[in-house]
């Protein structure tokens, strides 16, 4: 009777459409909500009582440090509106449109991917704070992934390398075009991905850089993704595959950006 | 009987799950995210009903679904099949044994997730990494290690929950009839 039971229920949930099965995940993932509440008012506590012991010399040259960074920020920062008009300009010259500026919002990562099948984080940020589904997700090093599923107050997030997180990316120096997909590692990673180039290209070396080549949709380009360490031919040298190593850490997401349309 | 070991034992599950969110530095260290779900199972399976058995799994299961890129469901049949073997056969397993609880620990903790990683290919999207990779052996030896506390700690709440049994003998001396001369 209890297998029957079980049995059907399983048959029922796994043919569930995408909407019902989102509620049912979504009322269980409610069970969570005190912890994951729990779980960061205690990280801001602890946060807080290491400030707290911080003496006032150490306290005096971080501000300094942070005032020469900000100083060096905004230089660069001056320098960038510079050439962002003077490539509008350009842009305008030619009839090109132009760039649009990416939007961001900081955000904390507050759950990894509980099993090894899949690579992927939980964000604070949900459909009530603007959050919706194939939003490119950041760190200052590079990519990070894009969210795969919002609920009002969290979003799943699929990383680079998960099955569900292909990226059409550009190598830098030599603007050959490939593809990051599903690489059948493990899921906690060492930090590499291989993307395949779509077409054989002896020229791409290690220590190119990789970036969004922006097509596709999702991801904006030019937003680095890591660096190629080492490349072979394959299918009889029709194909070019790389290794990357990510800029961004993957096993180390504390606060990610997510780009806003 | 009280209800507070039950209750506790699915307030651990819950734990268990949540922690599998967390602590990116152990999961980094070991590997990859390993559950004690399957331990915490068997424990289920050889001391509770089945019916409270099923209970667990699909509590269990959807709740590790629910934070997880998993197809919703997922989990339950491999967790539940484990549970559902131990608890028919538990006439013939020697339960308060160390070393049965280790293996029944192991066997559960390489089961679970290769069951389930199984169900996932049958899928449209595949599962990251091998069949047989290294996850499925930190599994099998984190519930190998894991059964037996399971066991200890969950018993050790039992006994301090129930009614304990009156050790002194209905026996009393004053009482005794003696026979023959005094």
């Amino acid at each position: 009777m209890a297998a029957c039971t079980v049995v059907v229920l399983a048959l029922v949930l796994l043919n569930l459409p995408v909407g019902a099965a989102s509620r049912v995940k979504l009322a269980f993932s409610g069970l969570f909500l005190p912890i994951f509440g729990l779980a960061g008012a205690s990280q801001s506590f602890v946060d807080r009582a290491s400030y707290s012991l911080l003496t006032r010399d150490t306290l005096i040259a971080e501000v300094e440090r942070l005032k020469k960074e900000n100083d060096a920020l905004l230089l660069t920062a001056a320098q960038a509106r510079d050439l962002l008009s003077e490539n509008n300009r350009l842009r305008s010259a030619v009839g090109w449109t132009n760039r649009v500026p990416w939007k961001a919002r900081l955000t904390r990562v507050i759950a990894r991917e509980p099993t090894a099948f899949w690579r992927g984080a939980t964000l604070d940020f949900g459909a009530n704070d603007g959050a919706r589904l194939q939003m490119p997700v950041i760190t200052r090093d590079g990519l990070a992934g894009r969210i795969r599923a919002v609920t009002a107050s969290q979003a799943q997030v699929a990383l680079l390398g998960d099955p569900e997180c292909g990226v059409s990316v550009i190598v830098q120096e030599t603007r050959d075009l490939g593809i990051l997909q599903d690489v059948r590692s493990s899921a906690a990673g060492d930090g590499m991905v291989t993307i395949r180039l779509l077409q054989s290209s002896p020229t791409v070396l290690a220590g190119h850089h990789v970036l969004t080549s922006g097509l596709g949709g999702v991801f904006p380009r030019g937003i680095t993704v890591g660096e190629i360490v080492d490349t072979r031919q394959i299918d009889g040298g029709l194909y070019t595959e790389a290794r990357v190593r990510l800029a961004a850490n993957l096993n180390r997401l504390e606060e990610v950006f997510v780009l806003l349309p | 009987m009280t209800r507070i070991p039950l209750l506790l034992l699915f307030l651990v599950a819950w734990l268990a799950v949540f922690a599998q969110t967390q602590f990116p530095t152990v999961t980094d260290w070991i590997g990859s995210p390993v559950s004690i779900l399957p331990a915490l199972t068997i424990y289920a399976a050889l001391s509770h009903s089945i019916g409270i058995v099923t209970g667990f799994c699909i509590v269990s299961a959807l709740s590790l679904d629910s934070l997880s890129a998993n197809r919703l469901g997922v989990s339950l049949l491999p967790l539940f099949l484990c549970a559902f073997v131990t608890h028919a056969r538990q006439h013939l397993i020697l339960r308060d044994q160390a070393y049965a609880r280790f293996w029944l620990g192991l066997g559960s903790g390489v089961a679970v997730p290769l069951l389930t990683r199984l169900l996932l290919t049958l899928g449209a999207r595949q599962p990251l990494g091998d069949v047989v990779g290294v996850e499925l052996i930190l599994s099998g030896v984190v519930n190998a290690v894991a059964c037996p506390l399971c066991f200890a700690a969950f018993d050790r709440l039992r006994e301090l929950f129930e009614y304990k049994p009156i050790l002194e003998s209905s026996y009393r001396a004053d009482r005794q009839i003696k026979r023959g001369r005094h």
